[in-house]
């Protein structure tokens, strides 16, 4: 077949690119609004006029901008930042971590290189161009108005940090938690044909489309009497469980247990069975070959599930706002109490402070996992 | 494997499923036969003013809730039938507005209103989804290498959003004079207030699930458009095949499965849809199913949640459900026995 023959015609080329930077242009707007509303003061952040977010005028006359050094500087340095995490990084952690331990030297270099992401923007970078700009006059006045704010009123003054803890432990539980469950459940039903299991993942499925309020319904009024019946068993420590994180992640685990075990099954059905049945006749128990030979070859498969189940616990607003009282609240249900409120813009835009920081981290999340996450959403198409 | 092996691997997860999904399951349905409610005593109660020659003393019947020792209200719970359907129902308001012939009424009942719009939605957005996942995917497919990674980068920025998060993004672009509610003022040339009336809302909220789905469809499609066999696609254009034909006749029914998958995983998703409600703060003019249920298990004033009638809601939300799988559940039992 010619190269001339399944040629495109101009237009239809056109037609495609054209269409494609539309979406692209869609899917991006309204995040990237929301992280430039997020550092405009009210006035400019809730401006009609397109250029007036953009450059904030209101908020440059408040004494709050960036001039063009900054701009230059500060721009560079956080780019240079970014190449690092991806090329320096990586070779540094390969290196420092001893060889079995290198999912929890991914997990302290991560934590590390936040810690020094954000010593460089929120301290470094301001404390060096602060003076720079005073000392360069004309060239150091600001040009783009652009205020930390409302950051700084959302996790200093709201105390939003306890929130994110909060959102912490949940998903760290509820990943660790789904993926063992998961992994004992995905393999043995990748394994055997029987009528049982095919009506566990039936189950599953049904289970998987249940609305969520659903459940919510049926834990609620146990979970508030829980000091009734539980004592017998604890006596007069019997817990309550409404509000307390601990049973939202036992919640949410159960929940997310359908997703995970389909997900999981697909990608241990693409392991061979021959890999089994090898370390059958070299004496291993299932258990044994689950662990030893099956496990160490299936961690692209874990590591995309846990993406999702992170997901799910993170994202979640019904359960959590349901089943946790004020105190313990995490992060995306505690933004409901800026909205709600709707007294001033000031308000209003701190809750956009507060959105951006909620999804800052899925966006490093993409960022560092985009193969991982198209590779789970195929891995259940594909196989049907 | 044995199923005994079986038994202990699946276990631990079977264990969480049936505490966790079926016995609220159970326990929900047999709430919604019930009522928990304060118990009330009647009690006359004499209030006498002081008035001249002699004071002026009234008796009346009051209800006051009765207290337990320790000082706390009363409750008890009794069996109430099917009242809690019938107040979700609210079936002879239903047949009032039939026979005088005014349907619309039937929508100020929260139920119906809620039935509405869920299907609505349901239904509106899962041919958008598909019909928007394919074109994306037939561009990505069609743009050059380097650009694939970057783009597919962005369009998985809305899937991935914290969905609450997300319609409020989509919100702040309109609410008030937002940014895009000014740029269609400007274009329209006249007043347009977003959050006024029911059916913005819902063209809001359908924009919204198509954003945040269409990358999920994409993706799922993006990767069937890799294994068409080039082979037939190539004798199609020898036999002298449109561009559309080769779409319509090769590609398509190639994506076939992927698209049953998309629209079934769509249509169980938008059923639920809930975090549209929350964050357009849209309840006074519209409600889905799963915002029902989540409204009447939210404590009200008095600091009373409905349970009840919660469970009634979310077992008539169940109906939809299992409607729904049939299908897919019987074509997964005879692809079953067929495989073994």
């Amino acid at each position: 077949m010619t190269a001339k023959t399944l040629r495109q015609p101009l237009p239809l080329r056109l037609a495609s690119a054209g269409f494609l930077a539309f979406w692209c242009l869609l899917a991006i707007f309204p995040i990237a609004w929301i992280a430039i509303m997020s550092v405009k003061s009210p006035v400019d952040a809730f401006s009609g006029s397109f250029s007036e977010v953009l450059t904030g005028p209101a908020t440059r006359a408040g004494g709050a901008g960036l001039s063009g050094i900054d701009l230059v500087l500060g721009g560079a340095v956080i780019l240079l930042l970014i190449r690092w995490a991806f090329t320096g990084l990586p070779g540094l952690v390969r290196r420092r971590t001893p060889a079995g331990l290198l999912a929890l030297g991914w997990l302290l270099g991560g934590l590390g290189y936040a810690v020094l992401f954000g010593a460089v923007v929120f301290w470094l970078l301001p404390t060096v161009l602060g003076p720079l700009d005073a000392a360069l006059g004309p060239l150091g006045a600001p040009v783009i108005g652009a205020t930390f704010d409302h950051y700084y009123a959302v996790w200093v003054e709201n105390a939003f940090y306890r929130n994110f803890i909060n959102s912490l432990i949940v998903t760290a539980g509820v990943v660790t938690i789904s993926l063992t469950v998961g992994t004992l459940a995905g393999y043995a039903l990748a394994r055997s044909p029987s009528n049982l299991a095919f009506w566990l993942l039936i189950a599953a499925l049904i289970f998987r489309a249940l609305p969520h309020s659903v459940l919510v319904a049926g834990y609620l009024p146990v979970f508030i009497n829980s000091r009734d019946w539980l004592a017998p068993i604890f006596g007069e420590a019997a817990p309550t469980l409404y509000g307390q994180p601990y049973a939202v992640i036992a919640v949410l685990v159960a929940i997310n247990q359908p997703f995970t075990i389909w997900m999981l099954r697909s990608f241990f059905q693409n392991i061979p069975t021959e890999l089994d049945e090898a370390a059958r006749v070299d004496g291993c128990t299932h258990f044994q070959a689950f662990r030893q030979v099956i496990m160490p070859v299936m961690w692209p498969g874990v590591i995309t599930t846990g993406l999702f189940s992170f997901l799910l616990g993170y994202n979640d607003f019904l359960v959590t706002s349901l089943l946790l009282d004020a105190q313990n609240q995490t992060m995306v249900p505690a933004i409901a109490s800026y909205f709600n409120r709707e007294t001033t813009t000031t308000d209003q835009v701190e809750a956009i402070a507060a959105a951006v920081s909620i999804t800052a981290p899925l966006f490093v999340l993409v960022m560092v996992f985009q193969r991982q996450i198209v590779s789970g959403l195929t891995a259940g198409a594909v196989k049907g | 494997m044995k199923p005994r092996v079986f038994a202990a691997f699946v276990a631990p997860s079977l264990l969480m499923m049936l505490i966790f999904i079926a016995a609220p399951l159970v326990s929900v349905f047999a709430q919604s036969f019930y009522v928990t409610q304060p118990v009330f005593e009647r009690v006359e109660v004499e209030t006498c003013t002081p008035s001249f020659p002699t004071a002026i003393c009234t008796t009346e019947t009051k209800s006051r809730p009765v207290l337990d020792e320790a000082g706390e209200v009363q409750t008890q719970t009794r069996y109430v039938g099917l009242e809690s359907y019938r107040n979700m129902l609210q079936l002879d308001r239903v047949g009032e507005a039939l026979s005088s012939g005014r349907i619309g009424q039937i929508l100020n009942i929260d139920f119906w209103s809620a039935l509405r719009f869920t299907l609505m939605f349901t239904l509106i957005t899962l041919p958008i989804v598909i019909v928007a996942g394919l074109a994306i995917a037939l561009a990505v497919n069609n743009a050059v290498k380097s650009l694939r990674g970057p783009v597919i980068f962005i369009s998985l920025l809305p899937f991935i959003i914290t969905p609450v998060i997300g319609v409020l993004s989509i919100r702040w672009l309109f609410i008030g004079d937002g940014i895009l509610t000014a740029f269609l003022e400007n274009m329209l040339a006249r007043d347009i207030a977003m959050f006024a009336q029911g059916w913005t809302i819902e063209l809001m909220m359908l924009f919204y699930r198509v954003w945040h789905v269409a990358p999920f469809a994409f993706v799922i499609f993006y990767a069937g458009l890799q294994t068409v066999n080039q082979d037939t696609l190539e004798s199609a254009i020898v036999d002298g095949a449109s561009r559309w034909q080769r779409l319509r006749f090769v590609v398509i029914p190639h994506l076939g499965p992927l698209i049953t998958f998309v629209a079934l995983i769509h249509l169980m998703d938008a059923y639920r849809a809930f975090e549209e409600i929350v964050g357009f703060s849209s309840q006074s003019h519209v409600i889905s199913l799963q915002w029902l249920t989540y409204d009447l298990l939210q404590p009200d004033d008095a600091g009373n949640r409905a349970i009840s009638r919660a469970s009634a809601s979310a077992m008539l939300t169940m109906i939809g459900v299992v409607i729904l799988l049939i299908a897919p559940v019987r074509r997964a039992w005879r692809e079953h026995k067929g495989f073994r």
